[in-house]
């Protein structure tokens, strides 16, 4: 398992490429990359800064997978993050899941998606017209772990 | 008992302080006493950190309730719900 949180853009082909490396008995890898919209509630959106809490973020994240891992047979996975000032249209996050069939693969980086959407100490703050502000959390993603409780 | 607090987004901008070191008396004992301790300062404290507020609280870098019970040397972060991904 990888987490990496870091200011620096990342390339979807050569981290998927890095994940089933040297794994002959991966058949599936599905992958997330959540970006910038350039509007939020109705306003635009110039840009958008992550804050995020050292340390705890990426016990957390491991935590995540880990919990992932013991609910579906998956080989591998990969969560990074990018913090700092982003742009619109940039890459903020990426979670791939590498296993031997697409099924596990699927569900488990949408779990880990969900998990990290409402365990992961992160923040953002957007610019607008009218100045900056802070995201609030939405009940949807709340809702979104409802899925998994059943499972 | 000596522990870290830690602060983050807009709690950390409302209170003007990401972290500092407190020395607690005797009576605090869990996260949410911390909490509560901190809201007696009254002013922005106790906008900042109050009960009514929806925030999130991390003991030793994981999600925890009120109830946890903090040891010397901890640390007790309070935050807003996070909107990462």
């Amino acid at each position: 398992m990888t987490v990496r949180i870091q200011q620096a853009d990342f390339d979807l082909t050569t981290e998927v490429a890095q994940l089933r490396a040297g794994c002959p008995q991966v058949g599936a890898i599905v992958s997330f990359v959540g970006t910038v919209r350039d509007m939020n509630d109705g306003s635009p959106v110039s840009e958008m800064a992550l804050e995020h809490y050292p340390g705890m973020t990426e016990k957390s994240i491991e935590a995540i997978i880990m919990q992932a891992r013991s609910r579906w047979p998956i080989a591998d996975a990969l969560v990074i993050h990018r913090i700092g000032p982003l742009a619109p249209t940039a890459q903020i996050v990426l979670v791939a899941v590498a296993a031997a069939h697409r099924g596990e693969a699927f569900k488990a980086c949408e779990y880990i998606m969900d998990y990290l959407k409402t365990q992961a100490p992160f923040w953002k703050k957007e610019q607008t017209p009218t100045g900056a502000r802070w995201v609030d959390a939405r009940s949807i993603d709340d809702a979104a772990l409802e899925k998994w409780s059943g499972m | 008992m000596l522990i870290q607090l830690r602060f983050f987004a807009g709690v950390r901008e409302a209170l003007g302080t990401a972290s500092e070191s407190i020395d607690l008396p005797k009576h605090v004992v869990t996260v949410g006493d911390v909490r509560a301790f901190l809201c007696a300062r009254g002013g922005l404290w106790a906008e900042s950190l109050s009960a009514k507020k929806s925030l999130r609280m991390a003991y030793d870098q994981v999600m925890t309730d009120a109830d946890t019970m903090i040891e010397e040397g901890g640390e007790v972060a309070f935050f807003p719900p996070v909107t990462g991904g």
